[in-house]
């Protein structure tokens, strides 16, 4: 991985202003427990969508089960605290291990596969623990997992995704994000040119599986109570309109796409019905008018500006 | 358990996955040649199988209609649907990344069902008793007659449809598509027509399962189509996709192992064991059980 550089930094403290801001009007409740609650659920949907976005974004695998992963961290991290009275953190730690280790274990043969088999074959997996999860009694089967305490925050969820995005940012521009790259460009000249082709997408495979095991603690532990249907495959979906909203292959875009669709989510609260068919007709407009996404596969940022117009095809 | 009422309970889970197998073969057909033409996997097909049910809900409880013209009606319904679906959505892309379309047949998808929820409202509706159940005992096993017009109707469907691709002109037109588009096209077959057919018929085959399952379970509602859609799917999957022989197999095959998971094991498994018997035939025929394995060229 590459050494922080300046522009990190910058960035960093960019997130750190933003945090003291966010949390001080939290604090003096400028902002209300109803848009509190949207910032904690953006935060975790940034670390879903760019999780989800090594995936499927730079990696170039299509998966569509993220919810399942996200749903074994949230099942582990709860089973830690309230079962085992451990501490917040370590459930953090175990819920994202886990749900890596089984990212590992399902990769490692599906990942064989390729393109429309991968998408329905993960998408499979992802309805596969969440009946398994359904089955098991210790966990509260059908009736979900109750009794969960609210250990997640603002600060705690802020800083998990900046976590999140800065190892994944720094993962994407070293030698084996490159390598990721060049397996989504085109799998077969990246295998000719010696990458390990079956090793780099196990791996982004296996981080974004952990990302999204550590969402599912901080989903656990903000919402009291987690239950089998909170982790069906259309909240898969829903982070993968995410992703391709704000453009597969940009984590800038993952960002904008999380937030923009938590928003309209959260503005459509009062008409749920119509939530469900905004998003569909989005993606599809989008695939029709603007199938790279938001962001295709740039980021935002201010060399964006200076040189525009001029294709620029490098990442961050 | 002895080995009679062993051998009882075997038989008749094998009649309740053949009817259940003949509904998820339909739906496949549709998947399978779709698949086979334009290499997209239709996530709305699935849909369109709802849209049947209630295409023929209404039929039969606004028109009074019975059976078999609300059979009729809904297929027709549903093939319009389904060209409608292709024209709007999926052939300007037709040149896009595969990805695009995969992610606009998702789209496609949860606009008919939530859509459909805004329309028909998210309860489940009672369908209409159309046909008179009567309860046949042979031997030990019993049998009524939703299934046996379920087997029927999908039989006399798969037998038709074989008739059209293997011995029309239109059918001839969509194998010559469907082994090579280009050369297709320079032969004077209009791609865009034979696609578009293509998709009428498997929206047919679909809605005609649509009604068969509210025949047969009564009840029916907006989301009804999303599982069994997947399963349909795994099925085509299974018997290799892009065959038609293979999806009727691969149909009925789930269907069976669905009625003896849930008989011998547990219900609630029953839709993951599905999707367990999908990764495990990916893994080692990846083209399933009745396909040819095909290298990628460079």
């Amino acid at each position: 991985m590459k050494e922080i550089t300046k522009k990190d930094l910058l960035l960093l403290v960019l997130g750190l202003a933003v945090y003291a801001v966010v949390q001080s009007l939290i604090s003096i409740e400028v902002i209300g427990p109803f848009w509190t609650l949207n910032i904690v659920l953006i935060c975790i949907n940034i670390i879903l969508a760019s999780s989800l976005n090594l995936i499927n974004g730079f990696t170039g695998q299509f998966s569509i089960g993220h919810a399942g992963f996200m749903a074994v961290g949230a099942y582990a991290g709860a089973i830690l605290t309230v079962k085992l009275q451990l501490p917040f953190l370590l459930a953090i730690i175990v819920g994202a291990l886990v749900a890596g280790v089984l990212g590992f274990l399902i990769g490692l043969p599906t990942l064989r596969l390729s393109g429309d088999y991968l998408a329905i074959a993960t998408l499979g997996l992802g309805e596969i623990i969440r009946i398994t999860i359904l089955n098991i009694p210790y966990v509260g089967g059908a009736s979900g997992f109750m009794g969960i305490d609210r250990f997640t925050d603002f600060t705690w969820a802020f800083f998990l995704m900046l976590f999140t995005l800065f190892f994944i940012k720094n993962f994407i521009n070293s030698t084996h994000g490159r390598a990721c790259i060049s397996i989504r460009e085109n799998e077969i000249a990246a295998e000719a040119m010696g990458v390990n082709t079956t090793k780099y997408k196990v791996l982004a495979f296996t981080l974004g599986a952990s990302f999204a095991g550590m969402a599912g603690v901080l989903f656990a532990h903000y919402f009291y109570i987690i239950h089998p249907t909170s982790f069906t495959f259309m909240k898969s979906f829903d982070y993968l309109t995410m992703v391709v909203l704000g453009g597969l292959g940009s984590l800038t875009g993952s960002i904008t796409g999380a937030v923009l669709l938590t928003f309209i989510s959260a503005a459509l609260a009062d008409y749920p019905e119509w939530r469900m068919v905004i998003y569909s007709l989005m993606l599809i407009a989008l695939m029709l008018y603007r199938p790279q996404g938001l962001f295709g596969s740039k980021e935002l940022s201010f060399k964006m500006f200076h040189l525009k117009g001029r294709e620029r095809r490098d990442i961050a | 358990m002895d080995f009679s009422s062993f051998a009882q309970q075997f038989g008749q889970q094998l009649i309740n996955g053949l009817s259940l197998g003949s509904i998820y073969a339909l739906i496949a057909l549709g998947y399978t040649m779709v698949y086979g033409i334009i290499r997209l996997i239709n996530f709305a097909h699935g849909d369109i199988y709802m849209v049947g049910a209630y295409i023929a809900f209404f039929a039969t409880t606004s028109l009074n209609l019975s059976f078999f013209p609300a059979l009729i009606l809904s297929m027709a319904g549903a093939a319009v649907l389904g060209m409608v679906i292709e024209r709007a959505a999926y052939r300007p892309l037709r040149s896009a990344p595969k990805t695009a379309v995969l992610i606009t047949a998702i789209g496609v998808s949860l606009l008919l069902e939530y859509g459909g929820m805004l329309i028909v409202s998210p309860q489940p509706k009672t369908f209409p008793p159309l046909i008179q159940t009567q309860v046949y005992h042979i031997g030990e096993l019993v049998v009524n007659s939703q299934q046996i017009v379920i087997l029927t109707v999908s039989l006399a469907l798969m037998v038709l449809l074989t008739y059209v691709v293997q011995h029309t002109m239109i059918g001839k037109a969509m194998r010559a598509v469907s082994y090579d588009t280009d050369a297709a096209r320079l032969m004077g077959i209009d791609v865009d027509k034979v696609i578009s057919f293509t998709f009428a018929v498997g929206s047919g085959l679909a809605a005609a399962a649509g009604v068969l399952v509210g025949v047969y379970y009564n009840s029916i509602d907006p989301l009804m189509g999303m599982m069994p859609g997947l399963k349909a799917f795994v099925a085509a999957v299974l018997g290799g996709i892009g065959l038609i022989p293979g999806a009727m197999f691969g149909g009925i095959l789930i269907g069976v192992i669905e009625a003896m998971v849930s008989g011998f094991i547990s219900s609630t498994f029953r839709d993951a064991a599905a999707f367990a018997i999908l990764i495990i035939i990916l893994l080692f025929k990846p083209s399933g059980l009745l396909g040819k394995n095909v290298r990628e060229k460079v």
